[in-house]
């Protein structure tokens, strides 16, 4: 295939990659990969490095108008960014050892997960109840909403942290965001408010990840030409998705159809892992 | 008390967003006209991702980008942008401890260098082990 072609093929695919990503709060790698070494036939390990950097660029991209807005907990960000960094340079060493096929595995095992919590209710919880170690590290935060401040404690700092790096390695193994894990983490064990977790999240997986593209970036994973289609695709993707959701609420059916696919995909990425086939 | 107006989380979370967007705008362009020629001069190639080789030489080492930018290579520019990219949250980080700092907020002043830290020895392990 002419590299004009394959950049062509790339940029579409990217830009549907990142549309879906932002209207279902999926993110864009999720099926940048699957597209790249199934559909392409891209080598995973540079699939995994172009779609980090996008990674990079939408989280930087999309967590603007949130910092801005005050709803992101920089000092959570900050605290648990300790423990992604910490989880993401182990996994991108882990990448190099490990072989393509599990890695294929791993990331349909995680890909159905990540389907699985997109279609879960988001239900807003606030909880008032602080910890010691939550008040020490002031963690505890508040958010505007309905031109009214919401107070909120935050729990389980440890198992948080815990959960952080996990999600952390998961990052640095793929090439995803790993944003569903990162909910978990936050939303799941901390009880901090669904809006902050998911706000806060997004905040902090250009951090992750970029601690991870330093080892990749040194070990060759990132090829400019792959990188350049699926970065620019996934960009502008997730800008006019960002657009559309401004206008409209209804994105359950939306929920339902990717879920769906990326289950699908996932189910691929497994067989074809289990018969070493990538 | 002082009189003198005290440093804000609303400061930095400003200072922040800035530093994002300007990062985004100022890679993605470069990685584009990058794009541009790398698809001029190499449109009509053929693209093989299948076997996994690593970069080109040209573009793996600052270096190599540097020399390939000055001679006019779309793919270092390219991975000129794209580093421009991995630095902007890492630049946000950097700026994130001199906030805390301003704040007076000396643990996590602390906590943001921590997170430095291990990016940056993420970075120099990358190359050896």
């Amino acid at each position: 295939m002419s590299v004009i072609l394959f950049t062509l093929i790339i940029l579409v695919g990217a830009y549907m990659a990142g549309l879906l990503g932002s209207l279902t709060g999926l993110g864009g790698g999720v099926v940048i990969i699957p597209l790249l070494s199934l559909v392409l036939d891209v080598n995973i390990h540079y699939a995994i490095g172009a779609s980090l950097v996008s990674v990079i660029a939408t989280s930087s991209g999309s967590a603007v108008a949130y910092v801005r807005e005050g709803i992101t907990n920089m000092r959570i960000g900050m605290f648990l960014e300790i423990a992604t960094t910490t989880g993401a340079m182990l996994g991108a060493m882990l990448a190099l050892h490990l072989q393509t096929s599990f890695i294929a595995v791993i990331f349909g095992v995680i890909l159905i997960f990540t389907a699985v919590m997109s279609l879960r209710k988001k239900e807003e919880f606030v909880s008032q109840e602080k910890s010691w170690l939550s008040d020490k590290l002031k963690l505890n935060g508040s958010y505007p909403a309905n031109g009214q401040t919401v107070q909120y404690g935050v729990r389980h700092v440890g198992g948080g942290f815990l959960m952080m790096l996990f999600a952390g390695v998961i990052s640095g193994l793929l090439g995803i965001g790993s944003g569903s894990l990162k909910v978990v983490a936050m939303d799941g064990i901390m009880r901090i408010p669904f809006k902050v977790s998911t706000t806060t999240s997004n905040f902090m997986i250009g951090v992750t990840a970029a601690a991870s593209a330093v080892v990749y970036l040194q070990r060759g994973y990132i090829d400019p030409g792959l990188s350049m289609p699926v970065v620019i695709g996934v960009l502008l993707g997730a800008l006019t998705g960002s657009k559309i959701l401004v206008h409209t609420q209804k994105s359950g059916w939306l929920r339902w159809t990717f879920a769906i696919v990326v289950t699908f995909l996932a189910i691929q990425m497994i067989y074809n892992g289990i018969n070493h086939k990538i | 008390m002082s009189n003198v107006k005290q440093f804000k989380d609303t400061d930095i979370q400003l200072a922040i967003g800035w530093i994002l967007r300007l990062g985004v705008i100022i890679s993605m362009s470069v990685v584009f006209i990058g794009g541009c020629l790398y698809i001029y001069r190499h449109g009509y190639s053929i693209a093989n991702y299948h076997e996994f080789k690593g970069v080109p030489n040209f573009v793996h080492t600052p270096a190599g980008i540097w020399h390939g930018i000055l001679t006019g290579h779309g793919q270092a520019i390219i991975q000129a942008g794209i580093l421009l990219l991995v630095a902007t949250p890492v630049l946000r980080i950097l700026f994130s401890a001199f906030g805390f700092l301003l704040e007076k907020d000396y643990l996590y002043v602390g906590i943001t260098l921590l997170v430095l830290a291990i990016i940056i020895i993420s970075a120099l392990t990358g190359h050896g082990g």
